[in-house]
């Protein structure tokens, strides 16, 4: 698909990526818990804070993917 | 309170008294012509991608943010951790939404987001709900700004007695709304990249000073008690604290972009791609956000609560109290200042941007819209400036004499009125199909069911939502914006179902919504 029919249509199935991060972040059994420690930090903390990290990775890819 | 600490509180003022310079010789950054509207409340959209990465982190991250964020982790443990996925999330939201809306905003010069659902569905009243929303909710988010500058102010060991007890404040306050009304959206972009610059300054130094001098991670988070270092796991027949959180965050994220500020900030742009960009680039905000909440607990294990020093500031300000106090505790006189001025000129930035976003939408969607159609540009920015000043001073009598918690009960309740907007304005930016009429009965229904759900529940942000003998306790706001977008969907149904024929107005076309 070229570049002009994506743009008329404004949707690209890059954006799916982003769904990633709503699933992780949004669903408290998976970090609810205190171990693994990671320099001491409770994985409730640590796991959140990476998620910054991957989130920002996240959308820069969909976000070079879908440049023009 | 404590002595004044005057080593902080003179590099406290020499900050101020840069930004205040700058605040001012901002007017002639990228000249443009003040009496234009969109020069004077946009700052002509000529800002790149770097200064709106400022501008727009320096609108989002408050003052408030900082002190109410670590206030509610040394109060109530994790649950303020939820401001980490909030952010995460926000972004993506941003993504997908706000490059289109920039689009067709920057072709048809709309100055705000009612401009743009006045436009795309051609009806005033709808245009009005989302004005009034925006002014409603943007009017004690500014309040709460000054209750942030007035902690550090106490944490300076400023006090006094009856008027002279607020006169920095509203010293502060004077000089904000004249270089607001002098220079425009310029000067809260000027200003936000050297708030932010102290701001990270304060919050590595902070990260990395505090846990070693307390002994580290581990140690700190051992002294925190073990009911607030995790989320309490739901009993039977409730999805407890997990619900609550999730939904706080998403809720959240849903409505950060529609309020004003934000709104301002985007349009500010001078390009889509410079939108697109920030998507990617504002989650490092995030991370120092998180890096904040920890603070909390830093104060926690520091010990701040049982020192005589603060007893005077915990019982003024509360939890709020927290950071400041650790602050004092921890670092040298010197760089106390610079955190503290960091943390009063995060007041002065997005006070700044949300009396110039109320101004814009007065005048663009009530003024202009109701009152005098024929405004020429002139008028249009004269309006806008006397609007700028108005709404500080509505919000500066507030604070002084109304109590601070309702300050704060009024901003919870812009948050739910806020989101009801989200249907029109970012589903507008994808779709035409709703009925104008319908989304305008959608916003009627969130905003009573939202504000009686509010009240109902004693005016905390959760609902416990009752279904088939479970409780799903939530976000108020992201509940009634689902039944909202309920409403406007059957009623669209209906009326199309009526009168299949019925023409829509909508002066945009499909491709003002991407780059050409």
């Amino acid at each position: 698909m070229n570049g002009r029919q994506r743009k008329q249509r404004g949707w690209s199935w890059w954006y799916l990526l982003l769904l990633v991060q709503f699933v992780a972040v949004l669903w408290p059994p998976f970090y609810n818990r205190a171990d693994p420690h990671w320099l001491g930090m409770p994985f409730f903390y640590w796991y959140q804070l990476l998620w910054v990290i991957l989130g920002a990775v996240l959308t820069a890819i969909v976000y070079f993917a879908t440049d023009d | 309170m404590p002595a004044i600490d005057w080593v902080a509180l003179t590099v406290f003022l020499l900050l101020f008294a840069v930004v205040t310079w700058l605040g001012f010789a901002a007017a002639k950054w990228r000249k443009g012509d003040l009496d234009q509207l969109h020069e004077w409340g946009l700052g002509g959209r000529r800002f790149g991608t770097i200064v709106v990465w400022f501008l727009i982190g320096g609108d989002l991250y408050t003052a408030y943010t900082f002190i109410a964020v670590p206030a509610l982790a040394f109060g109530a443990g994790a649950v303020a951790f939820f401001a980490v996925p909030y952010t995460i999330i926000a972004y993506p939201i941003f993504f997908l939404v706000f490059p289109r809306i920039w689009q067709v905003c920057h072709k048809h010069n709309y100055i705000t987001a009612a401009d743009f659902v006045r436009g795309r569905f051609g009806n005033r009243w709808l245009a009005l709900a989302v004005t009034i929303t925006g002014i409603v909710a943007t009017m004690p988010y500014i309040a709460l700004q000054l209750v942030g500058l007035e902690v550090v102010i106490g944490g300076l060991g400023i006090s006094g007695t009856g008027f002279m007890a607020e006169l920095p404040v509203i010293i502060s306050f004077a000089i904000l709304a004249a270089f607001t009304y002098s220079s425009g959206l310029r000067a809260p972009a000027s200003i936000a990249i050297v708030k932010d610059i102290l701001i990270y300054a304060t919050a590595f130094a902070a990260v990395i000073v505090i846990p070693m001098e307390l002994g580290g991670f581990d140690k700190i988070f051992a002294a925190i008690p073990a009911p607030k270092l995790l989320l309490p796991v739901p009993g039977p027949n409730t999805t407890g604290a997990y619900s609550a959180y999730a939904t706080l965050a998403l809720g959240s994220a849903l409505a950060l972009f529609l309020y004003p500020h934000s709104i301002t900030g985007i349009l500010s742009a001078s390009s889509g791609r410079a939108v697109r960009r920030n998507a990617a680039l504002l989650p490092g905000y995030s991370l120092m956000l998180g890096l904040l909440a920890l603070m909390g607990f830093f104060a926690i294990a520091a010990g701040v609560a049982g020192r005589p020093e603060f007893a005077a500031g915990f019982k003024q300000f509360g939890n709020n109290f927290a950071v400041p106090a650790l602050f004092s505790l921890m670092f040298p006189s010197w760089f106390v200042g610079i955190a503290f001025a960091a943390i009063g000129i995060g007041a002065l930035v997005p006070a700044a941007i949300m009396s110039i976003a109320a101004a814009n939408l007065y005048t663009r969607n009530i003024h202009r819209e109701f009152i005098n159609a024929n405004l020429t540009g002139q008028q249009e920015a004269r309006t806008a400036k006397w609007v700028s000043l108005i709404v500080k001073l509505g919000a500066l009598l507030f604070i002084l004499f109304v109590p601070t918690q309702y300050a704060i009960y009024l901003q919870l309740l812009g948050g739910i009125w806020i989101i009801q907007t989200l249907p029109a304005v970012m589903l507008g930016a994808y779709t035409r199909w709703f009925d104008d009429w319908a989304l305008l009965a959608g916003w009627a229904v969130g905003v009573v069911s939202g504000t009686a759900m509010a009240v109902a529940a004693k005016l905390m942000p959760t609902y416990p939502l009752q279904l088939a003998g479970f409780s799903f306790p939530g976000y108020t706001a992201l509940y009634t914006v689902i039944l909202n977008l309920g409403v406007a969907v059957v009623l669209t149904l209906l009326v199309k179902a009526m009168n299949p024929r019925r023409g829509v107005a909508d002066e945009t076309a499909p491709a003002d919504y991407f780059p050409s």
